[in-house]
């Protein structure tokens, strides 16, 4: 089977077929509804969900994307429903983590001697493990944007489209999103002064 | 915070405020993400570039804003130690049932 037939209908009829195309890509689809969900059973739900969508619409892919892009989509789809179902997109507070200023509007920012380098920061597991709770730390609502922006590339109409928000609040959250994490990944990135 | 430091932010504050082409840092927050994006009219970026110049706080804020966009790419990118090698067996056969219902 391949996935680079552009404009063919994809043939895929029998089940030696379809364990084919599951094998090939359940893994980087696990990856990434775990990305979306920070949950590994939430992720393995949303992987079950994303093959059946794809079985039933098999038949109506007409290749004007990759196999991997329509997958991709799928799951990205699948997860975003997911989150909605459990509450976690409702928008939550996110301002203890955004940038202070003082009463004259002047940036309150204590001095960087160094800043930690992307190599430092994940090549120590204590380091990469802070990371990890810091995005943990942001509310979905925000994260998840930062993930279809930032990770999964995605541009800001179709983050839009995909959490039916407009493009403004696609910016602003990502925006919060990137400086929330920025306030609660400072402790790592100024690893090397605490030394 | 001292005196003299409150004295100094002050002063900056004000002369951001009042200066003509000078934006304060509550507004140059407002204009990051467009700068980044490449998105800000060339006016507005020499502003913004020019409030960098004279703004250490600002300046360094960026610095570790942009290396956080990094960091964030590092840590969730799906390069290829992301995906699991073990996906459960169990899982492949309760995807391929599914298909089957």
């Amino acid at each position: 089977m391949s996935d680079t037939q552009q404009g063919k209908p994809i043939e895929i009829g029998t089940a030696g077929d379809h364990e084919e195309l599951v094998r090939a890509n359940i893994g980087w689809m696990l990856a990434l509804a775990e990305r979306l969900l920070r949950d590994r059973g939430l992720a393995e739900d949303v992987v079950q969900e994303s093959f059946v969508r794809a079985f039933d619409g098999l038949a109506n892919f007409e290749g004007r994307s990759t196999l991997e892009s329509w997958l991709h989509r799928i799951t990205v789809n699948t997860a975003l429903s997911k989150l909605r179902q459990v509450k976690r997109l409702a928008e939550q507070p996110i301002d203890e983590h955004l940038p202070e200023f003082d009463r004259h509007d002047c940036r309150i920012e204590l001095p960087w001697s160094q800043l930690a380098s992307v190599e430092e920061i994940m090549e120590s597991d204590d380091l990469r493990r802070r990371v990890y709770v810091a995005i943990d730390e942001l509310p979905d609502a925000y994260r998840v944007v930062l993930q279809l922006r930032d990770i999964e590339e995605y541009d800001t109409s179709e983050v839009a489209a995909l959490l039916d928000i407009t493009e403004t609040n696609v910016k602003v959250r990502l925006h919060r999103a990137r400086a929330a994490l920025k306030k609660l990944l400072e402790p790592v990135l100024r690893a090397e002064e605490s030394k | 915070m001292t005196n003299e430091n409150g004295m100094m932010r002050r002063l900056k504050g004000t002369m951001l405020k009042r200066m003509h082409g000078m934006i304060t840092c509550r507004e140059f927050e407002e204009f990051v993400l467009q700068y980044l994006d490449g998105e800000l009219p060339p006016k507005q970026v020499k502003i913004f570039e020019w409030h960098l110049r004279i703004c250490r706080e600002c300046r360094e804020y960026l610095a570790a804003y942009k290396r956080t966009i990094e960091i964030g790419r590092a840590a969730l990118g799906s390069d290829d130690e992301s995906i699991p090698d073990d996906v459960p067996e169990d899982l492949i056969r309760a995807v391929l049932d599914a298909r089957k219902t």
